[in-house]
């Protein structure tokens, strides 16, 4: 490169009372240059994004915007600096009910020097100057809730680039876009970076990758665990450098299986993704890993009646079977802890007792009434079993750390005998020792039943798998027995390589 | 336990003591086993409407369609009876269906049509004021009454429905208990054993407070909200049965209060023990509270203009208590 950093980010840390996100981030960002910001959840990706945006405080470190210090007080004044940040969520970036052009200058209606009228001729001259600018063609009288989400994005990005930023950040913005939307984004921001725009692009999409890194930064646990910036650039080495290595519990033994307990044959998940056949055996714990966005959750939710594959079938123990809700699912023994135990596991006004209950409130009333006591007795064994830590079975969830309450909801589904127990992210927010508890109680309890496991990150499917499978692009591009791995080419899988090894 | 603590249980059922200890003070007639019974006939119809509205506020809904679902229920009741004439069984029956059909819809317009609670209800209650006038084109029902053809309605209310209003049951002392009280009281039971002990209650607190983790436990969450509108539905009807028993006629301009009273109860009753959520028992307390508050108030003469002021100051308190001392603002 050899030219100066137009902005740089050095030793930046950020604490949330004891719990550490950011130790030390060094970041630089080049004009007419796109690095890529890989990490997986928790790395600390949006913490260091809200920082730089303003949203945050820093907790120690120096930021450089064209070597003046950048210290903004607040999302306004990042913006006004000329770091300007397009958020994930698509709608925050835009008001739903105003038309394309007030979209556009709406940062001009508020702040200094605002004029106290609106004037609707002016807004719309300002309004096509910025639109021209950005060689964008949407009709500017159009009511952005009736935009299609890419046409949104596009807005979105108009608006932030409506300030001539020197830094652009984009968060995840190909996460609900289609391919062919994605490809006028890219397109976009092809023409942002010959304007010399520095931008940071934050993407798990290994594709969106490919297609625009000029740099990759990987994160991991708060700090920079690897920069890649010399052509070719070296993929597979970014993703190894996100996931990376953290603690190896006892090698797991992997047991075979012999008895199909479930298979699937040629099940669609997404239009144009490749269909996905596979056999879960009795005994046998099976992890299937990959990168965010790959459709892994979308997996689960088929399994479990959630959600209506596009073409395939499914069997069970040898009978057809096609859940059309997750009550039959639970019927026909299939079970799963869902991800994000916040959002779609725990109830929060229900204690540990009742939130274990919780499925099988028929099997422990009579005529309806619920019988207390068996359901008092389930819960204990399961605190006990667990080693959940608690005063009593009556304590909310909300008295409980994250790893307790993630072995609430696995104790929770595992209270009764499951046929397939499925678990989407569960050591997602779990400290290191409530994983390994968790690990270990799904192993030993793992006969007679078929486990399979959603997680992206590679040690967490080493620990607890027998066998483990590789997806990407809503399809499955590799397995491998769990004893001496070959683990550069699993990555290379989960980095969505050249799929020459793959089944 | 902390003091906090001890004032965010056990705050409200001590101002409902001392609140009767005043009045039984100051108000000369207040303490008699007549007084009692007076309260609890004044707050049965209430009770039992806030009874229901409990069901949708477990589902974490709301119906707003309560005072207009039970005084169309009585004009229903008062039309079965004096125009055509037909017997308390089937004006009971023609009460009941209203209610459960008004509840369906409900439920049908919050859960697949996506409209939001408080709108359809809402919309079903002003829907439900204009329709229970259709019939008599505005006119009140009573014997005798001139029909818009001209005729003259000659049924009369039975005299087996007006009982349900009026008959009192010795107890203790001879015609003390009216059959409104008996009826609030095994509503009340059943409903607190249901919510509390039936896995079928548990669902609903469950959809009520994670609509997905209940969904994602097996439970048809759908079915659940439309039932919880159809209790509602129901025991408002069952409240309009014993209004229009206790007026004995088909009064177009009664009821006005029941929304806000019965509304009134139910929030209340989030604050009776520190529950911080719908429950029966609580309910039952707090329309004891405001039939309390009323009759005490009624006795030292105050204006009817100041029992809705006092009425609205106690609810916005129990809802302080509820959601800014107990620190679980969630519904």
């Amino acid at each position: 490169m050899g030219a100066d950093a137009v902005f740089r980010v050095e030793g930046l840390r950020k604490s949330f009372g004891q719990n550490e996100v950011l130790g030390g981030i060094s970041l630089d960002l080049y004009a007419g240059e796109v690095t890529v910001l890989m990490g997986a959840n928790g790395a600390g990706k949006s913490t260091l994004v809200k920082i730089i945006s303003g949203v945050y405080a820093r907790g120690g470190g120096t930021m450089r915007l064209a070597g003046q210090a950048f210290d903004p007080g607040s999302p306004a004044e990042a913006i006004r600096a000329g770091v300007v940040t397009v958020h994930q969520n698509i709608n925050d970036g835009v008001v739903a009910d105003l038309d394309v052009a007030t979209n556009l200058t709406l940062d001009r209606l508020s702040g200094k020097g605002a004029s106290l009228l609106f004037k609707p001729a002016e807004v719309r001259v300002e309004a096509r100057a910025v639109a021209d600018r950005m060689g964008l063609t949407i009709d500017l009288r159009a009511r952005v809730a009736d935009l299609s989400l890419a046409d949104r994005q596009m807005v979105a990005i108009a608006r932030a680039m409506a300030h001539r930023p020197k830094v652009l950040i984009l968060d995840e913005p190909t996460s609900s876009l289609s391919s062919a939307e994605a490809d006028r984004l890219f397109a976009l921001i092809d023409r942002l970076r010959g304007q010399g725009v520095a931008i940071l692009y934050i993407s798990h999409r290994m594709s969106d990758i490919r297609r625009l890194a000029d740099r990759i930064v990987s994160m991991r646990d708060g700090v920079v665990s690897g920069v890649f910036d010399r052509k070719p650039l070296d993929y597979e080495g970014a993703v190894n450098a996100m996931l990376g290595r953290k603690i190896l519990l006892d090698r797991v033994i992997a047991r075979s299986s012999a008895r199909a307990v479930f298979t699937a044959q040629g099940l669609q998940l997404a239009h144009g993704a490749r269909p996905i056949s596979m056999t879960l055996g009795a005994g046998e714990v099976v992890a299937i890993t990959g990168l965010v966005g790959v459709g892994k959750t979308a997996l689960a939710e088929t399994l479990f009646g959630v959600r209506r594959p596009l073409a395939g079938t499914m069997h069970m123990d040898g009978k057809p079977y096609a859940p059309g809700s997750a009550r039959e699912a639970i019927a026909a023994g299939v079970f799963l802890v869902a991800k994000d135990r916040a959002m779609s596991g725990i109830v929060g006004g229900f204690n540990i007792e009742r939130n274990i209950s919780l499925p099988f409130l028929k099997r422990m009333s009579g005529f309806g009434v619920m019988k207390k006591r068996a359901e008092r007795a389930a819960a204990r064994r399961q605190i006990d079993e667990f080693g959940i830590v608690c005063r009593s079975e009556k304590d909310e969830l909300s008295a409980l750390s994250g790893g307790n309450q993630q072995k609430v909801m696995v104790a929770r589904w595992m209270s009764q005998a499951s046929r397939l127990f499925i678990l989407d992210e569960p050591f997602q927010g779990v400290d290191i020792s409530a994983r390994g508890d968790i690990a270990t109680k799904l192993r030993a309890s793992a006969d007679g039943r078929a486990t399979l496991l959603f997680v992206t990150e590679i040690d967490e499917a080493l620990e607890t798998a027998d066998r483990i499978l590789v997806m990407s692009e809503h399809a499955i591009v590799g397995e491998h027995r769990n004893d001496d791995i070959d683990l550069d080419r699993l990555l290379a899988e989960v980095a969505g390589g050249p799929l020459t090894s793959a089944a | 336990m902390t003091l906090r603590d001890y004032a965010i249980r056990y705050g409200f059922i001590v101002l409902l003591v001392g609140l009767i200890a005043y009045f039984a003070i100051a108000a000369d007639g207040f303490a008699s086993p007549q007084s009692a019974v007076f309260i609890f006939q004044s707050v049965a119809i209430t009770g039992v409407l806030a009874l229901g509205v409990t069901a949708t506020l477990v589902v974490g809904g709301f119906d707003l369609s309560i005072g207009s679902v039970a005084t169309s229920a009585m004009m229903a009741a008062s039309y079965a009876m004096v125009v055509l004439e037909q017997n308390a069984i089937v004006a009971v029956i023609a009460c009941l269906v209203i209610g459960a059909v008004v509840g369906l819809i409900n439920g049908w317009l919050i859960v697949y049509m996506r409209v939001p609670d408080l709108l359809a209800t809402l919309g079903m209650m002003f829907l439900l004021l204009g329709l229970q006038r259709i019939p008599t084109e505005g006119r009140s029902i009573a014997t005798g009454m001139t029909m818009p053809d001209g005729s003259v309605a000659n049924g009369k209310f039975s005299e087996t429905f007006l009982a349900l209003g009026r008959h009192r049951i010795d107890f203790f002392i001879p015609n003390l208990i009216p059959v409104s009280v008996v009826v609030l009281i095994v509503l009340a039971a059943l409903i607190w054993f249901f919510l509390e002990y039936t896995r079928f209650g548990r669902m609903m607190y469950a959809v009520g407070s994670n609509e997905r983790a209940a969904e994602l436990a097996g439970a048809p969450v759908k079915a659940y909200k439309i039932w919880a509108y159809v209790i509602s539905g129901v025991f408002a009807s069952i409240g309009g049965i014993l209004l229009a028993a206790r007026l004995g006629r088909g009064d177009i301009a009664s009821g006005n209060n029941l929304l806000l009273d019965a509304v009134a109860a139910a929030l209340i009753g989030y604050a009776v023990l520190g529950a911080a959520k719908p429950n029966a028992f609580g309910t039952a307390v707090g329309a004891v509270f405001v039939g309390v508050l009323l009759q005490g108030l009624t006795m030292m003469n105050a204006p009817y203009y100041t029992q809705d002021f006092v009425k609205g100051a106690v609810l916005v308190v129990a809802l302080v208590f509820t959601f800014a001392l107990s620190g679980r603002g969630k519904r």
